[in-house]
């Protein structure tokens, strides 16, 4: 293209670039060139233009990415009001879920609560019992730190068997989010924590302002150490079904703890025992004793491609399995994955380092014979957890656990590239 | 002191976190809470009866007060219904397969059940509950357990005594030891098992839920043909309906019903500014046409069964009010059902006063 003197392309020029591009395309209609169509002749969006940027003040997924939804299982609960909905983790990669197709879990459905209206209360052993209102909230210093929250019934419909067909639906119970917040430690030294006096034995229970009034008792050791306050998840408000606008973090621990629409935080000499810690989210042993307290979430890992909604579409050659590790213990410092249903198994590449209560992306690059698979993945964490078996995990637990089934995934990946969930032997 | 908290005391870590928290630094943000802000909020009880207010309850009473908030869901005698939690019964399973966990047979402390019922119950109208009111459900609870006699009465000064049936079937996670073997030096890389096979297929099972990427690409052409249909209908049948309704109300018989629709309420609205809630609103839905209320999503059965030119006549709404499941196999309305004749006809009558 010629150049005026003042180094802007001249208007004549660009008036002949312009007839030029039209001459293709009449050219390449009529020609019809050997080739691939969508290289050979000139597409629609490469000559008309796109949407302008007044179009979407706020941006969705592309319609071509409309499967990539979350999902529920309908038969699972009585009522969609109280209950979840799953993670497509079969087709995102990285490691940050986006908000908006995040698994939501509700007890009494997602409430529309403006900041305005919010309130947050410290009371109970306290020095000062305070309220605080959101803009208080946001005059704290502020943290920012990447967890999962996992709810402690992912993948417990399999406990009994293999159920559902899906990484979604196995393990979809799950995001994995950057938080920033205030930390909750900063909020309770703000009320005063000598009217506790020892606070070895001492609890924060916490509670959420939706109709379901979710309330979860959290050791103080814990409440003081890395649980956060957060209004900002991956650098936005957070989403009405994610607790708007202030939510618990509780990093490494499970999903219920994480108490939504934070309301009240009452420091106390003992335990609550609420619904969510009693009837709920214990863990019955096979001699019907049942553990309670199970707070921390093991490490545990999946395949999310292949996957049964994952299916290998393209035949023997290069092949990219991949997946998700985490532990609540700590940082995943390693991840093995088997192709023959835990026979051998060879150590997958990390897609970063494993950090604290985060989730870890790994890929094992394979070329595929085209021969059928079981494929698992195994998860281990900085405590030197090893993610157990089914097997091994029924052996102390039982059948009856429902929660924290945080055993190895097989799927079945057949010769046509299919994948099914199934459990070996 | 749970085992938790000694593991953590012994560590470092700990002596850190718990720490002189008299040389923090104070922001002076937030306000003093006022005690009754405090008293308004601060409503958990816990196991040793802290946060119990003075009340009392009797069985008699429970199972009134029950069966008009409660029974919705739980049913009559606690039994459940459809997918909703039972409350009583399942004693003696939980070393079973499928154990039944209900008030009676898992749950440890009686201070958990008052308090949920107090906070969070009932659903749709949580927090509506007076003590006395919750003192008698809690007592009709134990009852259906067998756990109380019919002459039993709860109140804040005998709450104590009892004690349910699990309260020592808890111990605190030891998975530190109990699944101690799960922390490996050196875990298996090769020749780990002698096979693989396979024991179990998700696919016999087949319960899981269609991908609605599939579904929505069929679904165009059948919405398509919809609006036809719709369009056809009201304009044969429903205009007539409609006048007939708006001519005849039986003043005291919408008042009988007024007092039904209190099991309703839970998850449907009238009136002015009446919302979808679990529910669709209810405005005008005698005589309407069945599944169209504006912006509600209806199960794929009812919006099915509306695409037929169905239409809520005051038989159709009796059908369905007497038992919807029978009606409707697929409905979402989880509602039981109404057993008498009567109750249909008030309720449907103190519908017909909410036009649109």
């Amino acid at each position: 293209m010629t150049m005026s003197f003042n180094g802007k392309p001249s208007r004549r020029a660009f008036l002949k670039g312009a007839v030029a591009a039209g001459g293709t395309v009449a050219g390449a209609s009529v020609a019809k060139a050997a080739g691939d169509p969508l290289i050979t002749e000139v597409q629609e969006w490469a000559s008309a233009t796109g949407e302008g940027v007044d179009a979407t003040p706020y941006g969705l997924p592309i319609e071509f990415e409309s499967d990539v939804v979350r999902r529920n299982v309908e038969w699972l609960t009585a009522d969609t009001i109280s209950s979840i909905n799953f993670t497509p983790i079969h087709a995102l990669d990285g490691t940050i879920t986006p908000q908006g197709c995040a698994f939501e879990r509700h007890h009494s459905g997602a409430i529309e609560l403006r900041k305005e209206d919010y309130r947050l209360m410290i009371n109970g052993l306290v020095d000062t019992p305070l309220v605080f209102t959101y803009e208080d909230l946001e005059r704290f210093p502020r943290e920012n730190h990447v967890y999962f929250c996992e709810c402690a019934a992912n993948t417990g419909m399999e406990w009994a068997g293999a159920q559902l067909n899906g990484a979604q639906f196995t393990h979809g119970m799950i995001h994995n989010m950057e938080y920033s917040g205030v930390s909750l430690r900063t909020l309770l030294e703000e009320a005063g924590l000598d009217a506790a006096g020892d606070l070895k034995d001492k609890w924060v229970y916490v509670e959420g302002a939706d109709a379901s009034s979710n309330g979860r008792s959290i050791p103080m050791e814990k409440a003081l150490d890395d649980v956060l306050v957060a209004f900002k998840a991956n650098g936005e408000a957070l989403r009405k079904e994610h607790g708007y606008p202030v939510r618990l973090v509780v990093p490494g621990w499970e999903g219920n703890m994480w108490v939504k629409w934070l309301r009240r935080i009452e420091v106390t000499n003992q335990a609550i025992e609420s619904r969510e810690e009693t009837s709920k989210y214990t863990d019955t042993l096979e001699d019907g004793t049942s553990r309670k307290w199970t707070w921390v979430m093991d490490a545990k890992s999946v395949v999310t491609s292949p996957s049964p909604q994952s299916p290998i579409k393209h035949g023997p050659g290069p092949l990219v399995v991949t997946g998700l590790a985490w532990s609540g213990r700590g940082s995943i410092t390693g991840v093995d994955v088997s192709l023959d249903g835990g026979i051998t198994w060879q150590e997958a590449r990390l897609g970063a380092p494993g950090t604290d209560k985060a989730l870890t992306r790994f890929y094992l690059d394979i070329n595929w014979n085209g021969e059928e698979m079981f494929l698992q993945s195994r998860a281990r964490d900085s405590s030197g957890y090893v993610q157990p078996t089914k097997a091994e995990l029924r052996e102390v637990r039982g059948l009856n656990s429902i929660y924290h089934n945080n055993c190895i995934q097989t799927w079945w990946v057949k010769a046509n590239g299919e994948a099914e969930n199934v459990e070996v032997s | 002191m749970s085992k938790f908290l000694n593991l953590i005391a012994g560590t470092a870590l700990a002596s850190t976190l718990i720490a002189a928290p008299a040389l923090a630094e104070k922001y002076g943000l937030g306000r003093p809470a006022t005690p009754d802000e405090v008293a308004a909020w601060d409503l958990d009880v816990a196991p040793d009866g802290t946060g119990l207010p003075v009340g009392s309850g009797d069985v008699f009473t429970g199972e009134e007060v029950f069966a008009e908030h409660c029974a919705i869901c739980h049913g009559d005698f606690a039994e459940g219904v459809d997918n909703w939690p039972k409350l009583a019964g399942g004693m003696d399973t939980l070393d079973h397969e499928d154990p039944l966990k209900t008030v009676g047979s898992y749950w440890p402390y009686l201070s958990t059940t008052w308090d949920y019922v107090n906070r969070s119950m009932p659903f749709g109208a949580a927090q509506t509950l007076s003590p006395d009111d919750v003192y008698a459900i809690v007592a009709y609870i134990l009852y259906s357990n067998d756990l109380v006699d019919d002459e039993f009465v709860l109140s804040n000064e005998n709450f104590l005594e009892v004690e349910l049936p699990n309260a020592g079937g808890f111990i605190i996670d030891d998975r530190d030891t109990a699944e101690a073997h799960f922390w490996k030096a050196e875990p298996c890389m090769s020749n780990c098992k002698d096979k693989v096979e396979i024991t179990m297929r998700a696919a016999v099972l087949d319960v899981t839920p269609e991908e609605e990427g599939a579904e929505e690409a069929a679904a165009p052409a059948e919405e398509a043909a919809a609006p036809v249909e719709e369009a056809a209908a009201p304009a044969e049948e429903a205009p007539v309906e409609e006048t007939v309704v708006a001519m005849v109300i039986d003043e005291e018989l919408a008042k009988k019903g007024e007092k039904v629709f209190k099991k309703c309420k839970a998850c449907h609205q009238v009136g002015d500014g009446a919302q979808n809630k679990t529910g669709p609103v209810l405005n005008g839905i005698v005589g309407a046409s069945v599944g169209a209320v504006e912006g509600f999503k209806y199960s794929k059965a009812m919006k099915e069964l509306g695409e037929t030119g169905a239409t809520w006549t005051p038989e159709e709404m009796a059908a369905f009010l007497t038992k919807p499941k029978a009606y409707l196999k697929k409905t979402k309305m989880s509602f039981a059902g109404l057993k008498k004749e009567k109750d249909i006809a008030a309720v449907t009558e103190y519908l017909k006063t909410f036009q649109n």
